[in-house]
Order: structure tokens, then sequence, then C-alpha cells
């Protein structure tokens, strides 16, 4: 008998690590849930995976409408559209994502109930289904950049980098607002408006240029600063690569996901009882 | 060699909580508006169980045993002694307020059949969805997945929506995938209970399969015969703690033995505060019948004790037993013709039930003293609670047998022509 499968189960007390291990056994379990979320989502509609760029299109278009031509909001000398359709990819990502993530163990309450499984996966994989809709309307960005003839600055290399900030921050506040929705169900409902309230706490609709300039480094706290003007100086050359803002993001992002970590492993323990 | 030991295991749930929840959305409102404080207290202290003592009910208390590699161990008990939670801490979904468990091997629960069952998902993906799930990896199933749809049954309907599936099918699947898992100990809760006749002997097979492996097995059921039949040793829980461990056929005897002294507890009340009126006031309601437990097979007698106060009272007595569900199985009178006339005082009725004639299951009495044929001057409802047991040689079957009744009736079956049968 193998006996290096020995388990002991007691009560745990305080903060606990992650479990690599563990994660990486289940790595399959993260990719049939990752396929699930997208299949599911697009299963019987009409349009399918289309609806992942029509979202952010179509908020481009209107904002378009009401910020560039009606409010005449700065886009920083390039196309309002453009400038919010750039902005607009890695913020509905994130959007999307804490809905999603937020949700994520309380719809799968079920399966948190019937089997034990690490349950960092539920909140992974929802992040991890709505990176396919983010790669699909990033796609659709490169079109748009390729019919105006802009061709993105060398800081391209920085893109990884601000991907990374992203996923940290997604995932972070994710993991968060997971555990928390798990016992109060509030989250559900404050994340409903939340969402798109906290839209206007970042550059999407506006220019970091806008905010005041002694305001600015205390605006640039919020990871998603750094991220959207990063992708607006790559891609559109709006304004020289905020090296500072991205470097303010990252420590809050690794701020987030770290305390997210550990967070959601104090409150893994009781999911199953109060879920 | 033990492969699983449990030591002083408890745990402790939180209660109280549900009555904070109103289920209209006004009722919703009108609580939320009146107490957020009082919700968020409620609701922060449902994962805080070291303070306010008084309302943490403690659902497993003090439980150690052991199980040897290849043991089958079957634990019983009524509904809220502990059997889930004891399942779901050895499982890990939850975690143990005090105690250890020491484990030996892979252990795969099956707390429920399909578990991560998507509607919008094939067959197949569902194959791979719950199999992950339950700890398998990619591979595993792919190498397995040939076996997994022929046991299942539905390779015709592999790649259409589970969500066209009968519901039969979805169970036949979904244990189909949970009994290609390899574990060394596994821990099933009463997943016998689904499923057809055809597949239960599927299943049943597949267990005494897995157990004549020499892996360890924990099975949790009410059913008493297949525990008793498929267990070389069974536990038995009561209100969270471990009353008796051993052979299976003496657990289960002690728990029929106890839970007939418990349930069948007479209903008895002093003159002074018995139900009733001014005619009549009910001294008891009770069920007698020999052996240790009540069975299917068993006849047994319902008995009335009521103090009559009217002298030369025209009486009978008209007796309803009722499902569970609401339906009356059936409803009989005492002697009515002649009727008889009761003097002052106690009185006892006495109806008879033979054996080979109820179905197993819980039944209540609902009954009416009658006067003069017409006029009841007394009833009750929910007098009493019956609950047969079922008892069977055959073992091929271990699903409910439908209907209210179950008689015994002479049914034969040959050849109609004796030399055919040459």
């Amino acid at each position: 008998m193998n006996k290096s499968s020995s388990l002991v189960i007691r009560a745990s007390r305080g903060w606990r690590g992650i479990d690599w291990k563990e994660l990486i056994h289940y790595r399959d379990l993260l990719w049939f849930l990752t396929v699930r979320g997208i299949k599911a989502k697009y299963a019987q509609s009409v349009l399918g995976v289309a609806w992942a760029v029509i979202q952010p299109l179509f908020s481009t278009l209107v904002f378009t409408v009401v910020f560039g031509t009606l409010a005449r909001i700065d886009s920083n000398g390039v196309p309002y559209f453009l400038f919010s359709l750039v902005a607009l990819v890695p913020w509905t990502f994130f959007a999307n994502t804490l809905t999603d993530s937020a949700n994520s163990l309380v719809s799968n309450a079920n399966m948190i109930t019937k089997v034990y499984f690490p349950r960092l996966v539920l909140p992974l994989s929802s992040i991890l289904s709505k990176g396919v809709d983010f790669l699909i309307s990033f796609a659709l960005v490169i079109v748009f950049l390729i019919v105006y003839r802009m061709l993105p600055s060398w800081h391209v290399v920085w893109l990884p980098w601000l991907l990374v900030v992203l996923l940290m921050t997604s995932l972070g506040i994710g993991m968060i607002l997971s555990a928390m929705a798990v016992q109060y169900r509030d989250v559900k409902h404050a994340m409903v408006f939340a969402v798109q309230l906290i839209m206007y706490a970042a550059p999407v609709v506006y220019p970091t240029t806008n905010v005041p300039e002694g305001w600015r480094s205390v605006y640039a706290l919020n990871p998603m600063v750094g991220v959207i003007e990063g992708f607006r100086s790559i891609f559109l050359h709006t304004l020289p690569f905020p090296y500072g803002w991205v470097a303010q993001g990252t420590l809050v992002a690794t701020a987030l996901f770290v305390f997210g970590l550990f967070y959601f492993r104090k409150m893994e323990r009781v999911f199953a009882d109060v879920a | 060699m033990n492969v699983i030991e449990v030591k002083g295991l408890g745990k402790k749930y939180r209660i109280g909580k549900a009555d904070k929840q109103a289920d209209t959305l006004t009722g919703a409102l009108i609580n939320g508006l009146r107490s957020p404080w009082q919700n968020l207290r409620n609701i922060r202290n449902l994962s805080r169980l070291d303070r306010d003592e008084d309302s943490v009910a403690w659902a497993l208390r003090d439980v150690s045993f052991e199980v040897k590699e290849g043991e089958v161990l079957g634990i019983i008990g009524h509904n809220g002694a502990g059997k889930s939670t004891l399942l779901k801490i050895l499982s890990r979904i939850t975690e143990p307020s005090e105690g250890e468990v020491r484990i030996h091997g892979r252990v795969a629960a099956l707390l429920e059949v399909g578990t991560g069952f998507h509607p919008e998902l094939t067959g197949r993906e569902n194959i791979y969805m719950n199999g992950t799930i339950l700890g398998m990896r990619k591979k595993e199933i792919d190498r397995k997945l040939d076996e997994i749809v022929d046991f299942s049954g539905v390779e015709k309907y592999l790649d259409t929506p589970v969500k066209f599936y009968s519901s039969g099918m979805r169970v036949r699947l979904g244990f189909s995938v949970a009994a290609h898992l390899e574990p060394e100990i596994l821990i099933i809760d009463e997943v016998l209970a689904v499923g057809d006749a055809e597949f239960q002997r599927k299943c049943m097979g597949k267990m005494e399969f897995v157990s004549h492996q020499g892996r360890t097995v924990l099975f949790v059921s009410h059913n008493l015969e297949a525990i008793k039949n498929l267990c070389g040793k069974t536990l038995l829980l009561n209100n969270g703690q471990v009353t008796a461990i051993g052979h299976s056929k003496m657990v289960v005897g002690d728990y029929l033995a106890q839970y007939s002294r418990q349930g069948f507890a007479t209903s008895e009340w002093a003159e002074a505060d018995a139900p009733g009126n001014e005619v009549v006031k009910l001294k008891s309601v009770r069920v007698e019948f020999s052996g240790d437990a009540l069975s299917i097979r068993t006849p047994f007698d319902i008995i009335f004790e009521f103090w009559n106060y009217q002298n030369e009272m025209s009486s009978n007595i008209s007796l309803h037993l009722l499902t569970m569900s609401g339906e009356t199985v059936f409803n009989v009178f005492s002697c009515l013709d002649p009727l008889p006339r009761l003097r002052k005082g106690l009185c006892i009725g006495r109806c008879s039930i033979p054996g080979n004639f109820l179905n197993a299951g819980v039944y209540s009495l609902k009954f009416f003293i009658v006067k003069n044929k017409s006029e009841a001057v007394f009833s009750l409802t929910d007098a009493l609670r019956i609950e047969i047991f079922d008892d069977r040689t055959d073992i091929q079957w271990y699903g409910k047998i439908p209907g209210f009744i179950r008689p015994n009736f002479e049914f034969t079956l040959s050849n109609a022509n004796a030399t055919e049968a040459e």
C-alpha cells in the first residue's frame, strides 16, 4: 500500500499557505471547469463567442458618442473611439472577472458541499474562461489598429508585464470577493452596480491627465490606471510609457494578490459549513 | 493495519440562523431594514464557533474508531445522528472542530452522484468534468472512457447535452464515473437508493468487487438489509456519538431494538393533563408486538386506552393509517354491530394488524372516538408514528419495493406441462 499518501485531518488555525502540489494535481479539473465555463456561457446562443466582441464594442460606441462627441472629453490626441476601446478591453476583462469570480463559489455551492477539491480552482477557472473573451476582444483592438494604421511602440515588450498586473489584480480581488460572498451574499448584490461605478475610478472614459497633477500618484494606486494607460501608451502613443504608475500598480496588485490568496485559504475551511 | 484512525472527533455547528431569514421579499426587506447589525453579527458568528456557546450544537462529539485495511464498515443511525457530518469530515469537505483523523491511502468520497454535471455539456464532457472533480487525471479518464461508457449504458447519447437525458441516465452516467475511481479507501453515502433494478444490481456487484479487491469501504445507508449483507462491521451513531461498533448483524439488531424502544414509546398521559374532553380522555396509544423489531412480517396490535365519563355510551373507534405523505392506507372501525355500550371508567381498544401486510416505511396514526356511530367525541391526528422495517431474504435488489402494502400471496410459477420440464 502506498504509505506516502498519508493524511491527517484536524482543525486548522490561522493563516495557511497554498498547497501547490495539490493544485497541480487538480490542473485537469481547472482545465475542464474553464472549458465548462466557456461552453456553458455560449451554449444555445446564436452569436456565441461573438458576444465577447459585442460587449466592449458597443460600450465603446456609446462612450464615443456620449463622452467623445457630446461631452468632448480629451482623448490625448487620438480618436476617442480607439482611446476608449483600448481601455475597455482590459477593463471589461477586469469587471467581468470580478462579477464572475465573486459568484464562483456561491454558484458552485453544491460542489463545495459534496466533494473535496482545492477550492481555489473555482475563482481561477472563472478568470481563465474570461481570459478567452479577453483574447477575442483583444483581436478586435488589433483589427482597429490596422484599420487606423497604428503601429505599437517598442514598449510593447512591457505588455506581458501589464497582463500580469491585470491578472494579479483580478485574481486578488476575485479571491477576496468570492470568499466573502460565501458568507455575505451582500457581495453579489453590491457587485451588480459596483462594477459600473468603479469604472469611473479608472481612466476608461477620460485620460489620467485630466486628474489634477497632485492627485495622480494617489489615483495610480488603482492598479488598473497603470494597466490602461500602459495599453494606451503602447498602442496609441498617447503618453510616454507610464513606468511610475505601472510600478505603483504592480506593488498594489501584488499586495492584493498575496492578501487574496491567504484570505481565501483562511476562509476556505468554513466554505462547506456556511455555503 | 489501520487505514483510518479517528480520535476524539467533534464537529460543532451554529444553529438558529434559519429563523432570521424571511421567505418573502417584503419580509426580507423588513428584516433587512430593521436589523442590519443583527444580521452582520449573526452571519459573522456562522464561522466563529468560539463564542456564544448556547447557540452552538455538536453534530459529532468524541467519536473514535478504527478501520482496518480491506474492511467494509457500515455506518447507520437516525436522521441527524451525525452520519453525513462524519462522512464530510472523512472526505475533507469540512474540518472537524476537535480531534483528528489519520488516513493512509487515497480516498474517494461519493456523497452524491454526478457532482459538477452541467446540463449544457455533453455526456462525454461531463464524464471528464465529474471525473476530474473526483480527483482523477485526464489521462486516467481517457484510459477508462470506454469502460465507463459501457457500464453506464448511454453510449448512444454520449455526444448529446446532458439536459436531454432522463434522470435515470444521468444517475447511471454519474455512478459509472464514480465506479471507475481506483481509490484505496472508498466512502459511499446512500448512492444505492437511486437507479433501476438492473442498474442497482450492477452497482452492488461493483461494490462487492471493490471490497473483494482488499480495498476499504465506508458505507452509510438507511438500508439495513444492504448493510447486513455488505458490511462485515457496522458503526452505530446516535446524537453524534458512537453507541455501538462491531459485527453488523449485532449492531443492526441493537439499532432496531433501540429504535423500537424509542420510536414506539407509548404515548401515555396522566388523567389530569390527558388530551380529551368531558366525554372521554385519552390514557395511552401504543403498539405491541413480539420480537426485537417491527418488520413487514411481524403482526402487531395498536392499543388505545381512554377514560370514559359517560355511562352507557354506544361508541366505536375509527382508525386511519396514513403514510407520511398523507395518503390514507386504510380506515377501519371497531365493532359496529352490535355497537358496544361502554360503562364509566377505563376502556381499552385493540386493533390487530397482521404480518405480511403493510409495506416498510413510517406511518402515522389518526383516530376518532365516535358516539352513536356518527358523533365524533374525540379525535387525534398523528397520535403515533409507526415504523416498519424491511426484512428480505432476496438480496439481489435493495431498493424499496413500491406500494402501500406488501402481501405475501401464494404465487407459483412452473411449466404448464410436466413433460416439458424434463
